[in-house]
């Protein structure tokens, strides 16, 4: 489903991502942990088309397309979806009338009928009503006066309205209480655990796995993936620290 | 304000930035007088539209306790001015919305200039600018507070937004305050659209022209917030903004 090779990718002429490798087939759920200042949000970014992250190296494949070529609506339409660690606030603009308009231009995009006024919001109240959200939230401007938590259940509220194939969740466990890390944890599995799509957290912490069970864990270190492994590894990680682990890989 | 029949120069500050050709066409601008008697409410739309200049000159003077609701919007002549002159009596109150959308070479200008002449009047001024190209827009505001005026509770907010880094937005409120009890806000903020936001509504699908529609259309929505004809302002406005973003 994805497919990066050697990826390479500058922030304002800094080099990030120095050589990332990375594969992700259908059903799988993969989480990227790593320290701060390892490229884990540019890698979200570079995904997802974000304006002044420059790839300078490297391909990325994306279900058979060239990723890097599209630009960001292209990259959503194709089925791929970024959840955002700080969900930018957007004032005076109505949540369920942007994400209605975003979702029929996917729609669009793809060939589909748009959704009507009636299936839009029935769509909206049932996933809504699985990340416990209370749909008035929905009828205010985007983000604007949500609080943490809030804002994260409903990153998870547009990923399941919108559908993706491949979720690329950074730091959704960022900002959470215990409920609500619970909430978005079974949210994720409800909308993603699927045998024909795939998610990718980026996670500092291993407390978000309790809920969201990854088949596969990545350390990222100084933009390049240091070790994998199973759900064991993350688990090593919060007993060694990343600090051990990551010079184990380089010895 | 007595209209002199001579074109006027760039020395008057009222015509500063106003396209002089395109004014000599309209010269000389009649004033168009509207008078809401006490304790009377009125309201007005005014929509600027079509390529050909033109120019307006509403004079209201609002009696004790009147009420008058003024929403403009500038969209799509080549040189646009509307002037306002204001009187406000005792209680009176006066709104302002407007809007100018502008791209190209065109040139849009609103001057007001709203006269608090008696106790505890209120008057709000909202005006948004989109500008794309090489357009100007300009807001010339000046809020007049008499003797004697106090309690008056007077604001400006007025922000433009340049779509390329060639459009000119001029602003210039002004305040002249001979009362003591006085309560007058202005803001006045030019600026881009949010890249961050932009983004972010991209990320989820919206094609670039759609996410910057949707940013400005909540732009302008204070300008049109609670008038009579919000509806019709705010769809001529969408229409504007498509053909300038497209």
């Amino acid at each position: 489903m994805l497919k990066i090779e050697n990826l390479q990718a500058s922030v304002a002429d800094k080099p990030i991502l120095k050589g990332l490798s990375l594969t992700v087939n259908p059903g799988e759920i993969h989480a990227i942990m790593g320290p701060n200042g390892a490229g884990k949000s540019t890698t979200g970014y570079v995904l997802g088309g974000r304006p002044g992250y420059e790839v300078t190296g490297g391909s990325v494949d994306f279900l058979g397309q060239d990723l890097l070529g599209l630009e960001p609506h292209e990259r959503a339409a194709a089925g791929l979806f970024l959840g955002f660690q700080y969900p930018v606030e957007i004032p005076g603009v109505s949540f369920v009338q942007f994400l209605r308009e975003a979702a029929n231009a996917q729609r669009k995009s793809r060939g589909e009928e748009p959704l009507s006024g009636g299936e839009f919001l029935k769509l909206a109240k049932e996933k809504a009503a699985l990340l416990k959200m209370d749909m008035d939230m929905l009828k205010r401007p985007v983000n604007v006066g949500f609080s943490g938590g809030e804002k994260k259940r409903a990153e998870m509220v547009q990923m399941g309205v919108l559908d993706p194939r491949l979720a690329i969740l950074d730091e959704t466990d960022s900002g959470l209480d215990i409920d609500a890390l619970r909430i978005c944890g079974e949210g994720i599995n409800a909308i993603m655990r699927q045998p024909d799509k795939a998610v990718l957290l980026i996670t500092h912490y291993q407390r978000l796995l309790d809920y969201v069970k990854p088949d596969f864990v990545h350390v990222l270190s100084a933009g390049r993936i240091v070790k994998s492994g199973g759900p064991e590894l993350a688990l090593r990680l919060e007993d060694e620290g990343y600090e051990a682990v990551v010079h184990e890989a380089a010895a | 304000m007595s209209e002199a029949l001579t074109l006027p120069t760039r020395r008057n500050e009222d015509f500063r930035y106003a396209d002089l050709n395109a004014l000599e066409t309209l010269w000389p601008i009649a004033a168009e007088p509207i008078a809401v008697a006490e304790g009377e409410e009125g309201s007005l739309q005014v929509m600027l539209e079509g390529d050909a200049p033109v120019a307006r000159h509403l004079v209201i003077t609002l009696a004790k306790g009147a009420v008058f609701d003024l929403r403009v919007l500038s969209a799509g002549p080549v040189y646009g001015r509307i002037a306002i002159d204001v009187r406000l009596g005792e209680g009176a109150d006066f709104t302002l919305g407007a809007a100018q959308l502008a791209t190209g070479s065109e040139n849009l200008e609103i001057v007001t200039k709203v006269v608090h002449t008696a106790l505890n009047a209120s008057s709000r001024q909202i005006v948004r600018s989109v500008l794309a190209g090489h357009a100007v827009g300009t807001y010339l505001g000046c809020i007049g507070v008499e003797r004697g005026a106090d309690g008056t509770d007077a604001e400006q907010s007025v922000r433009a937004m340049l779509l390329d880094r060639t459009a000119t937005a001029n602003a210039k409120p002004e305040l002249e305050i001979y009362a003591d009890d006085v309560k007058a806000a202005h803001g006045c903020a030019v600026g881009e659209l949010d890249g961050e936001g932009l983004f972010y509504l991209m990320s989820r699908g919206l094609p670039p022209m759609a996410a910057k529609r949707l940013m400005l259309q909540a732009f302008l929505a204070e300008a049109f917030a609670g008038a009579p004809a919000a509806q019709a302002l705010e769809s001529a406005a969408q229409a504007r903004l498509e053909a300038i973003l497209s």
